[in-house]
C-alpha cells in the first residue's frame, strides 16, 4: 500500500469518540461549524443505551428521582462539579439535541423527562436514568405496572439469565417469569450478542424467533429480551417483531460490549462522514500544538500520516479506560499536553480500602480543571491556550460512576464547550 | 472403629461431633497431617476458621525450595528442603513445575558471599551449577544486563492449593475423614489431663459445635500460640512476620530466580502458569487478621525486585496479597528471615495435658515433613504403629482439584471439546463444567458455596480482569442453575469483588487502571452492587 499525507482544514477538531466527542460534534454540526473528530472511540461500545443524567449522590446509597432537584443539591454537596456551572435549561436542550440527532438518525430515544426512568439490569437489579432508547422502553413501563412479562433469555448466550432477573424482581414484580428458547439456526454452542443481532436484520429469523416466543409467552402481556433487535434498525426490528408476535417487547442491555453500545458506534461512523463531519476513528493523537491562528494535530492511520488544521480543539479523551488520563505508580498525568491534573495527594489516597464503599473512590474525581468557558487551566494557572477546550469525563470534581451521570457529564458539558467555541469563533 | 462425625443433637441445638483426632487449621501442614494420619488408618476430622489455604499457606510464593535459599545461614533446614524437594517431585507431581531457580548476583552485590554459595550448596547434598552471565541471559532474557553471577540450582514451584485440596481429598477418599470449613475454636473441655471436647463456633451460621476426639492437633499456623492458650498452654511462643508479594501480569521469567545474597526484601521472582509472583517484604507485626498490603511495601518489592529483572520496573501487576508468618521466638534475633525458618512440634506434657500436640514455624517446602513428625507423635499416643507412608505412596490427582492448576482449565476444556461447556472465565478459560464439577465434589461440607470459595478451588477470578466479569457471568450461571434464587447471588458478587479487590488496591496503575474503571462503572453504575444493602 502507498502512504500518501493528508492535510485537513476545519473550524473544529474534537478529540475523543465517546459520547462526549461524538455529542460535541453533533452540537457542532447543528451550529454549522465544520468538524473534524478523531481519536479512540474509547467507551462507546461500553455503554449500555441508558443516557444517565443524575442517579445517585455521592455518598448516599438511595437513588434520585428527580435529578434536576438533586442537581441543585449537587451545589452545595461538590462545589466543583462540572454540572454546576450548567443552567437545567441548558442541560435539558442537550439532551433534547443530542436524542433528536440520534432518533433522526435511526436509534429512537425517549426525551428528558422531568424525573428519572427505573430501568432494568441484566442482573435483575434497578438503575436511574433519564433517557432510554425505544427499544428498552417498555420494559420500566411494564415494571412501573406490574404487568404480566415473560423475560425470554437463548441457550448458549452466557452472562444473561432470564431466571436471574427474576430472582431479583419477583418479590417486586410477581408477575414477572423466565423462558428459554434456542435461537434461530443457532442451536448448539456459545452465541454472541452482535452476532444474534445481526441475524435479526434478517426477516425469517425475526419469523422464526417470533414463533419461538409466542410458543413460551403464557399470559404475559410483554416480553423482554436481551438486547439483540438488530445492529442498524432496531425501532424497524423491534415493531417487526411485535407484529409478529402480537406482544409488546423491549430490551435489557447485556454485559459490556453490549449490542447499543456497538449501535451507536457504528451510527455515529456512518451518519458523521454523510454528514460532512471528517472522521477518523480509532486512532490516536500523537500531537498537538497550537499557533497564533490555528492548531494542528498529528496522527497516523492505515493509510499514512495525516495532520489537521483547526481553530478551535476540543478535548474529550475520557479518563483512564480510554486513554485521556494515565495512572501511573508515582502519579496521574493528562496523556496528550499534560495538562495539570487534579489527584490525590498520593496513590495511596487513590482508593478507599473497600471497593463498593458508597461514597466513591478519590480517583475517580481525578481530572484537569477548566474556566467558565470550558477551557482547560495550564500549569500557570491560567487557560491553556485560548483554542483549547475540553469536555466529558476528563473533568475534575465528578465521580460519573458513582453518580450514574456519565453521559449526563458528557453531553452537557460538550454542549456548552461547543458553545464556547461558537462563541470564539464567530465572536 | 469409630465413625466421625457422628451427630448428636443434644437438646439445646448444640450440636456435637464425634472423630478420632481433631486437627485444627486447614493449612497444609493440617491437610498434610489428615492425609498422613489417614494413610496409617486413623479417622480424622480437619476444620478451619476459614478456608484451606486461608493463611500463609495461600499466601506465599509457591515455591518448592531446593534449599540454596537457605545454605548460607542455617544448613540443616537446606537439607530438609533438598530432602523434601525431591519426595514432593516423585510423589505430587501434578503440583509442581519442574522450572529449576537460579541464584543471580548484580552488580554492587557482595562478591565474597556470591563466591561461597555453590560451596555451601554441596555441603547440603543440593546440586549447583554456575552459569555464565551471557548463559543465565541466553535462558532469561529480562535479567538485568549488570548480572555478574549465576548459579543454577533444582528449586521449583508447588501449588499449595491444589497441594492442600488433594491431600484432603485422598484422606476422605481412604478413610472417609472429613473436613469442614468455617468452623472456629472458641474454647476446650478437659478432664484429668485430657481434653475432651473442642467448643466450636460456625463462622457462617454462629452455631455452636462440640467436637469430641481421642486427640488434638493444633496446626493453627500463625494462630497456634492463641489456639495452644485456649487450651491452657503456654509454652507456644510466636512472634509475627508480615510478607507482602505481589502478582504480574506475564510470567517475567521461566526459572526462580533469587537475589544472591542474604535473604532480604523483593529478593525472589517465581513463576506461576502466566504470571510471575515477586516478594517478599517482612516486617514485624501484632495484626494476625485482616493483614493487606501496602502501597510502601509494593514499591519497595518494585524498586528491589527490578534490580535482578529490570523489566518489574514497568510491568502491569494485578494483584498483590500479605500474609503472617509465624516466626518460632528465641531462635534468633536480629532479622526475622534468619534461623526462625525450622519447625516445633509440642507435646504440651509440660502443661499437664496428654491428648494435644501443637505443630508451627516451618515452610511450605518441608510441610510434609511436619505432618509425618506430628502424626508419628499422635499415632504412638494413639497406639498406632503403621508408620508413615507418605514418603512413599503418591499423592493421587483428583479431578475435583485439577482447577486450581493454572492452565489445567483450557487443555481438560480443548480436550473435552463440548461446544455446549461454555467458558465462563475468559481470562484462565475456566469452563461451566469446571464450576459444576467444583459444586458437586471439592472437599466442602459447608451448605452455601460461595463465589470466592469456587475462586479458590479454580483459577476464576485469578487472571487479569480478577473476577471483574467472570464474577458476573458465573453468579448469572448460578442464578440460571437454580443454585440462586434471591438476592444472595447479588450479595456473594459483591463479597466476592471487594474480596478481590483487596489485592488489587495498591497495584492499580497503567492498564489496570483502566481495567478498574471499566469493572466499577459495570458493577457499580450499570449493577448497582454499592448500594445493596447487606453491610
Amino acid at each position: 500500500m502507498i502512504e500518501e499525507a493528508r492535510y485537513f482544514e476545519t473550524e473544529l477538531a474534537v478529540i475523543g469518540s465517546g459520547i462526549a466527542g461524538c455529542a460535541a460534534s453533533i452540537f457542532a454540526l447543528n451550529k454549522k461549524i465544520t468538524t473534524a473528530q478523531v481519536g479512540n472511540t474509547g467507551a462507546v461500545a461500553y455503554t449500555t443505551g441508558y443516557l444517565d443524567l443524575l442517579g445517585k449522590l455521592e455518598g448516599d446509597k438511595g437513588a434520585i428521582d428527580n435529578p434536576w432537584d438533586a442537581i441543585t443539591a449537587l451545589k452545595d454537596r461538590c462545589p466543583d462539579h462540572p454540572l454546576n456551572g450548567i443552567s437545567a435549561a441548558d442541560i435539558r436542550a442537550a439532551f433534547n439535541e443530542f436524542t433528536a440527532f440520534l432518533g433522526e438518525c435511526g436509534i429512537a430515544y425517549s426525551s428528558p423527562g422531568d424525573s428519572n426512568i427505573t430501568a432494568l439490569s441484566p442482573a435483575g437489579t434497578l438503575k436511574k436514568t433519564l433517557c432510554v432508547p425505544a427499544t428498552m422502553a417498555a420494559g420500566p413501563k411494564a415494571f412501573a405496572a406490574k404487568t404480566a412479562c415473560v423475560i425470554v433469555d437463548f441457550k448458549g448466550l452466557k452472562g444473561f439469565s432470564g431466571k436471574q432477573v427474576v430472582a431479583n424482581l419477583h418479590k417486586q414484580w410477581p408477575t414477572l417469569k423466565a423462558e428459554r428458547i434456542v435461537f434461530p439456526e443457532m442451536l448448539s454452542g456459545e452465541i454472541y450478542p452482535e452476532v444474534m443481532a445481526r441475524a435479526l436484520e434478517v426477516e425469517k429469523t425475526r419469523e422464526a424467533l417470533a414463533e419461538s416466543i409466542k410458543a413460551v409467552a403464557g399470559n404475559a402481556k410483554v416480553i423482554g429480551l436481551p438486547a439483540v433487535l438488530g445492529m442498524h434498525n432496531p425501532d424497524f426490528i423491534k415493531t417487526e417483531l411485535e407484529r409478529l408476535t402480537g406482544f409488546e417487547i423491549f430490551e435489557i442491555p447485556t454485559m459490556p460490549p453490549s449490542v447499543p453500545g456497538i449501535r451507536l458506534r457504528e451510527l455515529f461512523e456512518q451518519v458523521f462522514p454523510e454528514k460532512g463531519i471528517i472522521l477518523i476513528p480509532q486512532q490516536k493523537v500523537s500531537s498537538l500544538t497550537f499557533d497564533d491562528d490555528s492548531a494542528t494535530l498529528s496522527l497516523t492511520d492505515n493509510h499514512g500520516p495525516i495532520t489537521i488544521k483547526a481553530k478551535a480543539v476540543i478535548l474529550a479523551t475520557g479518563r483512564f479506560l480510554s486513554g485521556g488520563l494515565e495512572a501511573h505508580i508515582t502519579g496521574i498525568n493528562e496523556s496528550l499536553l499534560n495538562l495539570p491534573v487534579t489527584q490525590p495527594a498520593k496513590r495511596d489516597d487513590w482508593y478507599f480500602e473497600q471497593y463498593t464503599d458508597s461514597r466513591g473512590h478519590a480517583i475517580h474525581k481525578a481530572g484537569i480543571e477548566i474556566d467558565d468557558s470550558f477551557r482547560p487551566i495550564g500549569e500557570d494557572g491560567r487557560p491553556y491556550h485560548e483554542r483549547l477546550f475540553a469536555a466529558g469525563i476528563i473533568l475534575a470534581h465528578q465521580d460519573w460512576i458513582r453518580s450514574r451521570s456519565g453521559a449526563g457529564i458528557a453531553i452537557a458539558t460538550a454542549y456548552k464547550a461547543v458553545e464556547a467555541v461558537d462563541n470564539f469563533l464567530h465572536a | 472403629m469409630v465413625s466421625p462425625c457422628v451427630l448428636k443433637s443434644s437438646g439445646a441445638g448444640v450440636q456435637t461431633l464425634e472423630t478420632e483426632v481433631l486437627i485444627i487449621g486447614g493449612g497444609v501442614t493440617g491437610a498434610g497431617i489428615m492425609r498422613d494420619l489417614a494413610l496409617r488408618g486413623i479417622q480424622t476430622l480437619l476444620v478451619d476458621k476459614q478456608d484451606l489455604c486461608a493463611g500463609a499457606s495461600g499466601g506465599n510464593h509457591g515455591l518448592l525450595h531446593s534449599g540454596g535459599r537457605y545454605v548460607s545461614n542455617d544448613q540443616h533446614a537446606a537439607i530438609e528442603c533438598r530432602i523434601e524437594n525431591e519426595i514432593l517431585k516423585r510423589l505430587a507431581p501434578q503440583c509442581v513445575e519442574e522450572t529449576g531457580g537460579l541464584f543471580v548476583a548484580v552488580k554492587g552485590d557482595d562478591m565474597a558471599f556470591a563466591d561461597t554459595f555453590p560451596g555451601l550448596c554441596q555441603t547440603a547434598g543440593i546440586q549447583v551449577e554456575e552459569l555464565s552471565p551471557a548463559e543465565a541471559l541466553a535462558v532469561e532474557p529480562h535479567l538485568s544486563k549488570d548480572l555478574i553471577k549465576a548459579y543454577r540450582v533444582p528449586d521449583a514451584t508447588i501449588d499449595p492449593f491444589r497441594l492442600a485440596l488433594e491431600n484432603v481429598a485422598h484422606a476422605r477418599a481412604f478413610n472417609d475423614s472429613v473436613y469442614q470449613p468455617h468452623t472456629q475454636i472458641v474454647g476446650f473441655i478437659t478432664k484429668n489431663g485430657l481434653i475432651t471436647e473442642a467448643v466450636c463456633r460456625n463462622n457462617k451460621t454462629n452455631a455452636t459445635i462440640h467436637i469430641r476426639a481421642k486427640q488434638f492437633v493444633n496446626a493453627g499456623g500463625a494462630w497456634a500460640m492463641n489456639i495452644a492458650q485456649l487450651a491452657g498452654c503456654t509454652d507456644v511462643h510466636l512472634s509475627y512476620s508480615k510478607g507482602t508479594l505481589l502478582i504480574s501480569h506475564d510470567r517475567m521469567a521461566d526459572h526462580v530466580v533469587n537475589r544472591l545474597r542474604p535473604p532480604a526484601d523483593g529478593d525472589i521472582l517465581v513463576p506461576g502458569g502466566t504470571v510471575s509472583v515477586l516478594g517478599t517484604t517482612s516486617i514485624r507485626t501484632e495484626e494476625l487478621d485482616s493483614v493487606i498490603p501496602t502501597v510502601a511495601e509494593i514499591d519497595r518489592n518494585v524498586i528491589e525486585g527490578s534490580a535482578m529483572i529490570p523489566a518489574l520496573a514497568t510491568a502491569r501487576y494485578i494483584r498483590a496479597f500479605s500474609r503472617v508468618r509465624p516466626l518460632l521466638q528465641g531462635a534468633g534475633a536480629g532479622d526475622d528471615r534468619e534461623a526462625t525458618r525450622g519447625f516445633a512440634l509440642l507435646n504440651h506434657t509440660t502443661q499437664g495435658l496428654e491428648n494435644f500436640c501443637t505443630i508451627t514455624g516451618g515452610k511450605l517446602t518441608t510441610f510434609r515433613q511436619m505432618a509425618q513428625k506430628t502424626s508419628d507423635l499422635v499415632a504412638t499416643r494413639m497406639g498406632n504403629t503403621t508408620g508413615c507412608q507418605t514418603k512413599t505412596i503418591p499423592l493421587p490427582k483428583d479431578d475435583a482439584c485439577r482447577w486450581t492448576e493454572p492452565g489445567a482449565a483450557p487443555r481438560y476444556w480443548y480436550k473435552e471439546n463440548n461446544p455446549e461447556d461454555m467458558i465462563l472465565c475468559e481470562c484462565e478459560m475456566v469452563p461451566q463444567s469446571a464450576i459444576d464439577e467444583i459444586i458437586k465434589c471439592a472437599p466442602d461440607t459447608d451448605e452455601e458455596m460461595t463465589l470466592e470459595a469456587i475462586a479458590l478451588r479454580s483459577r476464576a477470578g485469578k487472571g487479569p480482569c480478577q473476577g471483574s466479569f467472570c464474577g458476573i457471568r458465573i453468579a448469572s450461571y448460578l442464578y440460571d442453575c437454580g443454585y440462586y434464587q434471591d438476592e444472595t447471588g447479588l450479595i456473594h458478587m459483591k463479597d466476592f469483588f471487594n474480596e478481590r479487590f483487596k489485592g488489587m488496591r495498591t497495584v492499580i496503575w497503567g492498564q489496570q487502571a483502566a481495567q478498574m474503571e471499566l469493572a466499577e462503572a459495570l458493577h457499580c453504575g450499570l449493577l448497582g452492587l454499592d448500594t445493596l444493602d447487606n453491610d
